[in-house]
Parts: structure tokens; sequence; C-alpha cells
């Protein structure tokens, strides 16, 4: 099963439909709680880090019988050095957005700590592209 | 516990949620910051927080939160309040700050 979602940059009202559904669709499969609360805390991370930082992305979900792996997509800034970026406490977000709540440099560790497997590729003033995935 | 008898205990407002009323609370955890909450926040568990955007219930829904208590008299946003009504999950309100809140809680949930 795949799942695609648009995201603009910016557009914090649609920010948690792309983790709110797939978390929907994990709870019909039955999927155990534990990890499903997982994955919706790495979607939700990974969907705000593209409101907040980029001009659009795309959400790209994979849903098979023993996992799910969740692509994202931007067009947006870069990060220009992933490992400072994954430090707790690092953010480069504007004024506006740490008001708000977010921007606080705990995305992107917080993803990291509720998925199995993960990967970022970014090309400064092109994009960003974060990969994971998490086995049922 | 419920949230009913929080808002009966503390004559908290009732914003929006009124569906929600009857959800059981677990504990609670209070923050400010949105990631902190994703991160670390517990199923049924009540929020306190001076946040009033409708990202809070974006949050709230995803970890199935028994409720939000906003407080020093903040009101919620009216995204917020709707949002808070389609997915059960009651948005209070008290005067006081978040300290005495917190205390005051904290403190009714132990005896629970």
């Amino acid at each position: 099963m795949e799942l695609v979602f648009e995201i603009e940059g910016g557009d914090f009202t649609s920010a948690g439909n792309a983790s709110s559904k797939i978390k929907k669709v994990l709870k019909q499969l039955n999927i155990d709680s534990k990890t499903i609360k997982r994955i919706v805390i790495a979607v939700y991370e990974a969907e705000v880090n593209i409101v907040a930082h980029a001009k659009k992305g795309i959400l790209k979900a994979s849903i098979g019988s023993h996992f799910i792996e969740v692509k994202l997509t931007d067009k947006g800034p870069g990060i220009e050095d992933v490992e400072k970026a994954m430090e707790a406490g690092f953010s480069t977000a504007s004024k506006q957005v740490r008001e708000m709540g977010f921007g606080a440099g705990m995305g992107l560790p917080n993803i990291k700590k509720n998925v199995d497997e993960l990967d970022i590729i970014s090309e400064m003033g092109k994009g960003t592209l974060v990969k994971f995935k998490n086995y049922f | 516990m419920k949230v009913s008898d929080l808002v009966e205990k503390f004559n908290l407002i009732v914003f929006s949620g009124n569906n929600g009323l009857e959800n059981e609370i677990s504990g609670g955890y209070v923050s400010d910051l949105l990631s902190d909450v994703m991160g670390n926040a517990g199923e049924g568990e009540v929020w306190i927080t001076l946040q009033t955007h409708q990202n809070v219930m974006a949050v709230a829904s995803l970890k199935d939160l028994a409720a939000v208590i906003l407080v020093k008299g903040f009101e919620p946003e009216t995204e917020t309040l709707n949002k808070s009504n389609e997915e059960g999950i009651p948005i209070l309100g008290t005067r006081w700050g978040t300290f005495e809140t917190v205390g005051k809680l904290y403190n009714f949930l132990q005896e629970d």
C-alpha cells in the first residue's frame, strides 16, 4: 500500500495530516500500538520540518506486511551540516516558528530515536530527502 | 479518574471537546515545546501548556491525550476549538499559572 501527501511550506494548519492518516491506516492493519506510536512521532516531526523550513514537499509512505517506509522529499534550503542538525537543541528555525513551540532542535533527534533505519541526503539550495523505515 | 473529575474539583473552564469529558486520565505532562510533548507525553495524559494554536490539537490527537489545560487565562484559537470538538479531546482553562496548576493537579492525581 502506498500513501502520498503533498506538504506546503509554511502551512502549519495541515501539519499532522499525514501522520494522522498513517496512524489510522496502521491501526486498521492491527499493527501493535507501541510501533504505531514510534512511527507517528517520526512522521509528524518530518512533516513539521518541511512546513517550518521548506517551500514544499512530498511524503510517500509504503506499507508492507512487515515494515513501513516513509520518504520525504522537499524543495528547500537544504541542511548545511546534517550531523549538527541531528544534535539535540540545534535549530535554524525562525523566531515565529519557535514562538509556536516548534524549532527547539528536537525534531530530528525525535525521528532518530523512533525509527529503525534513517537516511538523510541534503543539497544546499535545492532540498532534502529524509527516508526512514520501521519494522513490525 | 476522568477529565470531568478535574473540571469539577478545580472549577476549570471547558472551552470545547465536551464529548471527551469522560476520557480517563493516566497522568500529566507539562511543556510548551510541541516536539517535547510529541516525543515524551504518554497516552491518556493531561497536557498543561500556554500554547493555543491548532497544532496543539494535532499533537494531542496523535498522542491520544485525555485533555489539554491552558494556563494563565489563555484561550484557544477558533481552529483549535473546532479540532478539539472533532477529536473529542477537551480543552480546559484556568486563571492559575503553570506552577500552581501543576502542583494542585499532581497532588489530586496522586490521591486517586
